[in-house]
C-alpha cells in the first residue's frame, strides 16, 4: 500500500552504516569510554549469559558487560586500552566463539525510532478503538437518546484527539503524494477518516442516530498494525545486513618510520605505507614496495590463479594477500579506490530497474480513483434526490469507510511477513521490500562462478595419478606453508594416508613456492615460472626434486554446498540456468559439465555481465542474479532480482536483494517457491478484499449501510486477510 | 443509568493506566531483548545491573 512512501531506508542498509563508520573513526580519538561490541553466535541460555558476562567483566579494564540473548551480542564498555581482540580471546577460553563487530555501524540504527513511534501511535489507536468500540456496542444495541449522545460525544472526545496523533503517518504521506501530483492509498484513507469524523460530529451535534467514530478508529488501528508488521520485517532484515557488514572491521596497519600502528581505514592518506598480512585483505588501492607474494583476485575479476606479486605491481582494494607479507603505498583511498568507481556501475545498472511497480501500488493506481468517484457520484446523485446535504453527505462517508483499504492494507504486510519470516529461517535475508514479488516472476537464473557457486577454497584433482614418494615429499613441503593450494595438497594426502617425508631446511619463499632438502637433493614445490616448466591452463603446482622432471599437481575449485542440488531443483523447475564467470574458458566449462549447466560464458568483464544482464532484460526474461564478487555487483544491481552468498564483499551484499545467510545455496530453490506462493497469497487477499467491497459497497450507495455493518465489514475482511496470510508453506 | 458516570471514567481510566504502562515499557526499552529476559530470570544472580 504504502511503497511510494516509505522513507528510502531498504535498498541498501550498509549505505547508512558507511556514512556513520566513517563519522566514528572521524570521532574516535574524541572517544574516551570505548564500547566494544561482540557477536558472540554460541549463547543460548541463562547459563551462558552469566558466563560470557562474567568472564567479560573479570577482564581488566572492563566497566561493565551486558549479553543480549536476542541478537546473540555482547556490549562492553570498558577503559579505551582494552582491545576487542583480548575480549575475543577470553570468551574462547570460556568456550564461546566471538567476532568483533564495529561499533559505528551498528550504532547507527540501534534504537530503531521510527518502530518504536510507529508502535506507539499503534498502542494509543487500539486503546481508543477499543473504548468507542464497547461505547457503540451499546449505542447498536440500543441506547436511546440522552443516554446516546452523551455515548456520541465521550467517542468523539476520545476520537478526535487519537485520530489527530495516531494518524500522523498516513496525513504526512498522503499529502507528500498529493503535493506531487500523484494518488496513493493514503490519499483515499486520510479522506475516508476526515469525512467519517466530520459527519459524525455533525450528526452528534444534531443528535442523530448513526456516528462512525469507531469505523474511523478501527481503520486508523488495522491500518496502522499493517504498516508496523512491514517496518518490523524490513527492520529485521536491516539489522541483520547491517551485523554482516559490521563484521568487517575497518582496520589497516599503517607504518610510519619503521613503526606499525593499527588505524582506521578511513584515516588512510595518500602516500600512507600500509602492511598487508599473509590472508589479509588490501583496504587501498596502491603499488607494492616491499615483499614478494601471490594475490587472489577472484572477488575482483572471478579468476582463481592466483597473482605472482612482487615490488612496482598495483594492487586494488579488495584482492587477498595469500602468502607473504607485503608494504603498499596507498595511491587512491577512500571513495578514489577500484572498488568505490564500481559504484557508479552499479548507478547506471540499478536506475534500469527503478521502474518496478510494487503489487501494491498497482492495486492503489487502480483502486483510490474508482473509490473516490463512487463517493462522489453517490454524494451527487443522493443530493440531486433529497436535496438533503445531510443525507448526502452521510452516504457519501459510509461508501468511503466500507471501501477504504483496511484489508488491502493489510494484504500485502501480512503476506510478506509470513514469507519473510520463513526465508530467514532457511537463512535468506529479505532486504528490498519488493523483492519478494519480483522474485516470484524469476524464468532465469545467471550464477556466477567463484565464491557463488564454488567455495573458493581449491582441492586436488590429480592424487592418484602421482607415486607415493613424491607425495610424501609434497606432503611435507606443503606443511609448511599457508597457502590455499598447499593446504589443499596437503589435506588431500593426509586423508589418502601419506605420511611426510623427512625434507629438511623447509623454507617459504613468499611468492614462489616452498623448497627444501630431501637425501642431499634440493626439493621445491610453487609456481611453474620457479620450478622451471610452462604453467598448465588449470591452477596448479609443481614439485621438481632434484633435476627430474617436474610433476603436476592440479586444482580445481570445490563446489559450495547445495550448489548441485540448487542447480538441479531451478532446471527441473523449467528455469533457465547460466554460468557467467571472469575465470578462465576451461575452468568454466568444466564446471558447467559437472553441473549440468548449458549455457555459459567465460572471461567476463564487469561491464561484460552487467550488459548481458540487461540484454537478457530486454528480451523480457527476468533475471535473477547470483554472485558475491566485486566484478558482480553492476550484473547484481541490473539484474531484476538478485542474490549474495554472506561471504561476498560488502559492495555485492548492498548491491543484491537478498542475502543468503549460511554457506549452503540449496534454499534458492526454495526461496523461488516460497515467493511464488506468497505472490498467489497477495493476489487472494486482493480478491477477498474486492469480494467485501462488491457486497457491502451497494449496501453503503443505496444508503443502507450503517455503522454496525461498517464495523463489521471492515474487521471480518482484515481477519480473513490475516488468516489467509498465516496459511503461506 | 445513573451508574455510568462512574462506571464509564472508572473503564477509561483503567485502560487509560493500561496504555500508559505500556508506552513506558516501550521507552524504557523492555522489549530490546525479549529471550535474554526470559532467561535471565532464570539466573541465580541477582542482576543489579539491568540495562537502562
Amino acid at each position: 500500500m504504502t511503497a511510494t512512501l516509505r522513507p528510502p531506508v531498504s535498498a541498501c542498509p550498509a549505505c547508512d552504516a558507511v556514512p556513520a563508520a566513517e563519522a566514528l573513526a572521524a570521532g574516535a580519538e574524541a572517544q574516551q569510554d570505548a564500547r566494544v561490541a561482540l557477536s558472540v553466535p554460541g549463547v543460548h541460555c541463562a547459563a551462558c549469559i552469566s558466563t560470557v558476562e562474567g568472564a567479560l567483566a573479570k577482564h581488566p579494564g572492563v566497566k561493565s558487560a551486558r549479553v543480549n540473548l536476542t541478537l546473540k551480542r555482547a556490549s562492553v564498555e570498558a577503559d579505551p586500552e582494552v582491545a576487542a581482540a583480548d575480549l575475543v580471546a577470553v570468551l574462547a577460553k570460556v568456550g564461546y566463539e566471538a567476532h568483533e563487530l564495529d561499533a559505528g555501524t551498528l550504532s547507527a540504527t540501534q534504537t530503531d525510532k521510527a518502530g518504536r513511534d510507529l508502535l506507539m501511535r499503534l498502542a494509543v489507536a487500539g486503546f481508543a478503538s477499543m473504548n468507542v468500540m464497547l461505547l457503540s456496542i451499546s449505542v447498536w444495541s440500543g441506547a436511546e437518546a440522552a443516554t446516546r449522545d452523551m455515548f456520541h460525544w465521550i467517542s468523539a472526545a476520545i476520537a478526535l484527539p487519537t485520530i489527530v496523533f495516531a494518524g500522523r503517518p498516513f496525513y504526512v504521506s498522503a499529502w507528500n503524494a498529493l503535493k506531487h501530483r500523484r494518488l496513493n492509498m493514503d490519499v483515499p484513507i486520510v479522506l475516508a477518516i476526515v469525512l467519517a469524523v466530520v459527519t459524525s460530529l455533525w450528526e452528534t451535534s444534531l443528535s442523530g442516530e448513526h456516528a462512525y467514530f469507531d469505523a474511523a478508529l478501527a481503520l486508523v488501528f488495522f491500518l496502522l498494525a499493517g504498516r508496523y508488521l512491514d517496518h518490523r520485517t524490513r527492520a529485521v532484515a536491516r539489522s541483520a545486513a547491517e551485523e554482516l557488514a559490521a563484521l568487517e572491521v575497518p582496520r589497516a596497519i599503517r607504518v610510519v618510520d619503521g613503526v606499525e600502528e593499527t588505524v582506521q581505514v578511513a584515516t588512510l592518506a595518500v602516500g600512507d605505507l600500509v602492511m598487508v598480512r599473509p590472508g589479509g585483505r588490501m583496504p587501498v588501492d596502491g603499488e607494492i614496495v616491499e615483499g614478494r607474494s601471490e594475490l587472489d583476485r577472484s572477488l575482483l575479476t572471478g579468476e582463481t590463479l592466483p597473482v605472482f606479486a612482487e615490488p612496482g605491481l598495483a594492487v586494488s582494494a579488495g584482492e587477498v594477500n595469500l602468502t607473504g607479507p607485503l608494504l603498499i603505498r596507498a595511491t587512491a583511498v577512500g571513495e578514489q579506490t577500484s572498488l568505490h568507481r564500481m559504484a557508479d556501475l552499479v548507478a547506471i545498472a540499478e536506475s534500469g530497474r527503478s521502474n518496478y511497480t510494487s503489487l501494491a501500488d498497482s492495486a492503489a493506481k487502480l483502486y483510490a480513483p474508482g473509490v473516490h468517484i463512487l463517493s462522489a457520484l453517490s454524494f451527487l446523485g443522493w443530493y440531486l434526490y433529497t436535496f438533503d446535504m445531510r443525507t448526502a453527505l452521510n452516504i457519501a462517508a459510509a461508501v468511503l469507510i466500507i471501501t477504504c483499504p483496511c484489508a488491502l492494507g493489510l494484504a500485502v504486510p501480512a503476506v510478506t511477513t509470513a514469507a519473510s519470516g520463513r526465508l530467514f529461517r532457511k537463512g535468506m535475508l529479505i532486504k528490498h521490500s519488493t523483492a519478494l514479488e519480483r522474485l516470484a516472476t524469476v524464468d532465469t537464473v545467471v550464477f556466477d562462478k567463484t565464491g557463488t557457486l564454488t567455495a573458493g577454497t581449491p582441492s586436488l584433482t590429480n592424487l592418484a595419478d602421482h607415486d607415493p614418494r613424491d607425495l610424501s615429499i609434497a606432503l611435507a613441503l606443503a606443511a609448511g606453508s599457508a597457502h590455499p593450494l598447499s593446504r589443499a595438497l596437503a589435506e588431500a594426502a593426509t586423508k589418502a594416508g601419506i605420511i611426510a617425508a623427512d625434507v629438511e631446511n623447509i623454507e617459504e619463499v613468499p611468492g614462489f613456492g616452498t623448497q627444501g632438502g630431501w637425501r642431499g637433493q634440493r626439493v621445491r614445490l610453487g609456481r611453474a615460472s620457479w620450478i622451471g616448466t610452462q604453467p598448465l591452463a588449470q591452477t596448479s603446482a609443481f614439485l621438481r626434486i632434484g633435476d627430474a622432471a617436474p610433476v603436476a599437481f592440479s586444482f580445481t575449485d570445490s563446489l559450495r554446498d547445495g550448489a548441485k542440488e540448487a542447480v538441479d531443483a531451478l532446471i527441473n523447475d523449467g528455469i533457465e540456468v547460466m554460468l557467467i564467470s571472469g575465470d578462465s574458458t576451461c575452468a568454466v566449462e568444466e564446471l558447467a559439465t559437472r553441473l549440468g549447466i548449458t549455457k555459459w560464458i567465460a572471461e567476463a568483464l564487469p561491464e561484460d555481465k552487467a550488459a548481458r544482464i540487461a540484454a537478457l532484460g530486454d528480451q523480457g526474461k527476468k533475471v535473477l542474479m547470483v554472485g558475491d564478487g566485486l566484478n558482480d555487483t553492476a550484473a547484481l544491481a541490473g539484474a531484476h532480482v538478485s542474490i549474495s552468498p554472506a561471504s561476498a564483499l560488502d559492495a555485492a551484499r548492498v548491491a543484491s536483494d537478498i542475502v543468503l545467510l549460511g554457506g549452503d545455496l540449496s534454499p534458492i530453490a526454495d526461496a523461488l517457491i516460497t515467493a511464488r506462493s506468497a505472490i498467489k497469497r497477495i493476489r487472494e487477499n486482493f480478491q477477498i478484499a474486492t469480494v467485501y467491497n462488491v457486497i457491502a459497497v451497494p449496501l453503503a450507495v443505496a444508503g443502507l449501510a450503517t455503522p454496525l455493518i461498517a464495523a463489521l465489514a471492515m474487521s471480518l475482511s482484515s481477519i480473513t486477510v490475516s488468516l489467509n496470510a498465516l496459511r503461506l508453506r | 443509568m445513573n451508574v455510568l458516570f462512574f462506571l464509564i471514567p472508572i473503564s477509561l481510566l483503567l485502560g487509560g493506566v493500561g496504555l500508559v504502562a505500556f508506552l513506558y515499557t516501550v521507552r524504557s526499552n523492555q522489549y530490546d531483548d525479549p529471550e535474554g529476559d526470559a532467561n535471565r530470570i532464570l539466573s541465580g544472580q541477582y542482576d543489579d545491573k539491568p540495562r537502562s
